[in-house]
């Protein structure tokens, strides 16, 4: 593989030079030593940060308008945070029994994020429910609904991770295909795993901290 | 002459002494594939070889069919529109159905016809092709990506048939008044609106991730970034625009929707509407205009980028000229591209802002000229000396270059807040945004489609019916669009479904309005032309050789022309050189294919790029 080169140098290079011709004629024909998996899974992230970020700049306008009424933070959203790093972690750890091919291991790490993600969104649901029951509908105050609409958006990202987690898990079982690939798809599940991590607590922050 | 041209020559004669010395095919090897070759599926059954394709250039193709034809729809009610504009007396539309149309052909045009036709259709067909990789790099996440985009055209379309008709909010569908009762479409039409463009940009997202890891990861070997085709540098520089922009559309529609469907207030303020409070409390309409422009603005060059791209190549081709100052025009792409983020807030002159809001954005977007101008002086370069042939493509990429810069040219008019405030709400600006991105791009979509069809069909467009196309359709539009301007000068509002008979507005304008009328019938008419000879010269065409146009880049180069599943039949192509290499002194052909190995074109004195 090519040694690693930053847009602006790729942007530069001057392909007519004798040098050049002969590296480019080398080139294998793709561009970073990724898998397309994970180089897809990145630009994804990147089109969800633009999201989160254009929901929370939302926010931050709509929050300056005097009808804004905080909303409380009930304790169980602190029980699926830590139920969300927990998950992370398992995850995580899960990637290094693959690679060791510690396959009981990574069976149960895989069964337990499951779980754990599962569990995640219950818990969201009854939040949901909580402060349905308390009053606090979208209509009442948009602060409510900003908090519905970020959990659903970041709910839906769960969804879909479990929709992955499934095909993922189920090809590791019946080892359908080379241990490299299954590891792969294994690494770029985690990876997204962290990134939902991240986002839960910039929008868990943000709420608490507004 | 410069050094490296110099060094450029040194390489060659090194190749020559070489193979001399060596036998021919040593100068041509490359390293072998560390890459495995990809995996392909194959199709078993008519469903899944015609319907739910998994091959990127029946994708497509069905891209194309499908904003064609919703197109057309646009395209009709445009007519509708101007019939109605030139012609109150008939009381041919009422206002509701005034504003339904205007709304519609509006969202038609930009989103569900430039946008899908640009990055579904050219993309899924040119992007493998031209990068040399068998298919796109999620086959299967493609095909859903289509018939996400199909499902969006259908709620779009059923909105034609729910109580109250379509949204006739304008295609900004600004709020409060896009949801609040006494608009076109309030109710159902709306929400079928905003579900669409949902559809619509999952749908993209799903494509536009095929289009970037594709051009990224998956090019033939030698394929480095710096000898792809602008038409991939655009295609790809538009993709990654639509990846950060159409989020900012998604959180629009989505609030919308909410405060339409569950009365919540993010954008709704307090209101008194048919003499009733709304719910409502505290919400922005100012909020949804940012958000809109921002995905707004980068949609212009969504558009306008595939353009450029295409129609460098295409001027290329047919002036059988290298492109003057590759390098620029890439950068400039990715310039044009990442400055386009920051002019957004141009559109809303006229809400009200500060000052210095105004000042910066009127700035931004006088700088965002200068890659422009760059690009439509390296076209004019290209042409110049070089041996022109009038075929059908270059002719539609004349007419782009012309009215691109007649566009460009009122858009740094409006550009500036003092300009821009008089005339932001009269037909000059309609005039702007229809020479630089309804027509300029249309033009290049009809020079690509006379280009690649081809490759599509094996078969040539029939060349006099294109010309009769090309000339009613060039002088035509010059017909609709020149007045216009006029009429915005006089201040001919836009947005009114009909001229009263005030003092204010002169009657050469009603006469005029008259004039556009008839050149939008007859202009319309002669796409009629054009469908017919698309469609007949698919069975009856002239059966067309393997390279028609003697071009250099890849998609000419597969070993079965139309390309058969799979693109490259055993082996994949390797790419020797970038594909601009026409006339090059020495050479046997005035061409040289990007993967015509160096020890058949010895002699030839490739130049600088």
């Amino acid at each position: 593989m090519t040694k690693k080169k930053s847009i602006f140098q790729l942007l530069t290079e001057k392909p007519w030079e004798k040098d050049q011709i002969q590296a480019d004629n080398e080139h294998q024909g793709q561009t970073v030593n990724l898998s397309k998996q994970k180089l897809g899974l990145r630009t994804l992230m990147a089109a969800s940060t633009v999201l989160f970020s254009l929901f929370i700049v939302a926010y931050s306008d709509r929050m300056l308008i005097s009808d804004w009424k905080n909303m409380p933070e009930p304790w169980l959203l602190w029980l699926n945070t830590v139920i969300l790093v927990i998950s992370s972690i398992v995850f995580h750890m899960t990637t290094k029994y693959a690679e060791n091919d510690v396959f009981d291991k990574t069976k149960n790490g895989l069964y337990f994020v499951g779980f754990l993600a599962y569990s995640f969104l219950i818990g969201q649901l009854i939040v949901w429910y909580q402060l349905m029951n308390t009053g606090y509908y979208a209509t009442t105050n948009v602060a409510n609904a900003f908090f519905y609409l970020f959990t659903t958006i970041h709910g839906l990202h769960i969804v879909g991770g479990i929709y992955f987690w499934g095909k993922t898990t189920s090809k590791f079982i019946k080892r359908s295909h080379k241990k490299e690939e299954i590891n792969n798809l294994i690494d770029t599940c985690a990876v997204y795993w962290h990134f939902l991590l991240a986002v839960w607590i910039v929008l868990f922050g943000l709420m608490l901290s507004s | 002459m410069s050094d490296e041209y110099e060094h450029k020559l040194e390489a060659k004669s090194d190749y020559a002494t070489d193979a001399s010395s060596v036998p021919s095919t040593d100068i041509d090897s490359v390293p072998k594939a560390e890459l495995p070759d990809q995996e392909l599926y194959h199709s078993h059954s008519w469903w899944t070889t015609y319907v739910f394709s998994q091959d990127a250039k029946y994708i497509g193709i069905q891209y194309a069919l499908t904003a064609v034809g919703t197109g057309l729809l646009g395209l009709v009610l445009s007519w509708l529109m101007r019939i109605q504009l030139a012609f109150p007396g008939l009381g041919w539309l009422d206002p509701a159905a005034y504003y339904q149309f205007v709304t519609m052909h509006g969202m038609i045009m930009v989103v569900y016809l430039l946008t899908a036709l640009f990055l579904g259709g050219f993309g899924n067909l040119l992007i493998p092709l031209m990068c040399g990789a068998r298919d796109m790099a999620f086959p299967y996440v493609n095909m859903l990506s289509y018939w996400a985009f199909v499902v969006a055209v259908v709620v779009l379309l059923a909105s034609f048939f729910v109580p109250g008709g379509p949204t006739g909010a304008g295609w900004t569908l600004y709020p409060p008044q896009a949801i609040t009762a006494g608009t076109p479409g309030s109710d159902m039409g709306i929400i079928l609106m905003l579900i669409s463009l949902i559809l619509f940009v999952a749908g993209f997202t799903m494509g536009g991730l095929n289009y970037i890891i594709t051009v990224l990861q998956l090019r033939a070997r030698g394929m480095t970034l710096m000898r792809l085709p602008l038409t991939i540098w655009g295609i790809f520089t538009a993709t990654v625009l639509a990846m950060f922009a159409f989020p900012a559309l998604l959180v629009g529609c989505l609030m919308m929707t909410l405060d339409s469907l569950l009365g919540t207030s993010f954008f709704m303020p307090a209101m008194v509407s048919l003499g009733e409070t709304l719910t409502h409390e505290g919400g922005s309409p100012i909020l949804f205009q940012h958000l809109f422009w921002f995905f707004g603005h980068p949609e212009v060059y969504i558009v306008a980028l595939p353009a450029f791209g295409i129609v460098s190549d295409l001027l290329s081709v047919h002036s059988r000229k290298t492109i003057f100052g590759y390098r620029m025009m890439v950068w400039a792409i990715v310039g044009i591209g990442a400055l386009s983020f920051f002019v957004w807030a141009h559109h809303m002159y006229v809400s009200g802002m500060n000052p210095w809001f105004g000042f910066f954005f009127a700035t931004t977007t006088l700088i965002i000229a200068v890659p422009t101008a760059i690009k439509v002086y390296n076209w004019i370069l290209t042409l110049w000396r070089g041996n022109i042939q009038l075929s059908l493509p270059m002719l539609f990429s004349l007419g782009f270059i012309v009215t691109f810069l007649n566009g460009g040219l009122t858009g740094l008019f409006l550009g500036n807040v003092t300009v821009d405030v008089p005339l932001s709400d009269t037909y000059f600006v309609v005039a702007h945004f229809h020479m630089v991105m309804g027509i300029a791009p249309i033009l290049v979509i009809f020079g690509a489609i006379y280009h690649w069809y081809p490759l599509i069909t094996g078969r040539m467009m029939n060349e006099t019916l294109g010309k009769i196309h090309f000339w009613i359709t060039f002088i035509g539009s010059y017909a609709i669009y020149f007045p216009m301007h006029y009429q915005g000068f006089v201040g001919v509002p836009r947005r009114y479904f009909e001229i009263y008979d005030s003092p204010y507005i002169d009657t050469s304008t009603l006469l005029l309005n008259k004039f556009i009328t008839i050149a939008v019938l007859i202009v319309g008419a002669a796409q009629l032309l054009f469908l017919y000879n698309l469609i007949t010269s698919a069975r009856l065409g002239k059966k067309s050789e393997k390279n028609p146009w003697k071009a250099n880049s890849l998609e000419w180069q597969t070993p079965q022309m139309p390309p058969e599943h799979g693109n490259w039949g055993k082996e994949l192509p390797k790419v020797y050189r970038w594909p601009y290499d026409f006339s090059v002194p020495g050479a046997k052909e005035d061409y040289i294919p990007q993967n015509q190995p160096p020890s058949e074109i010895i002699g030839a004195k490739v130049e600088k790029t």
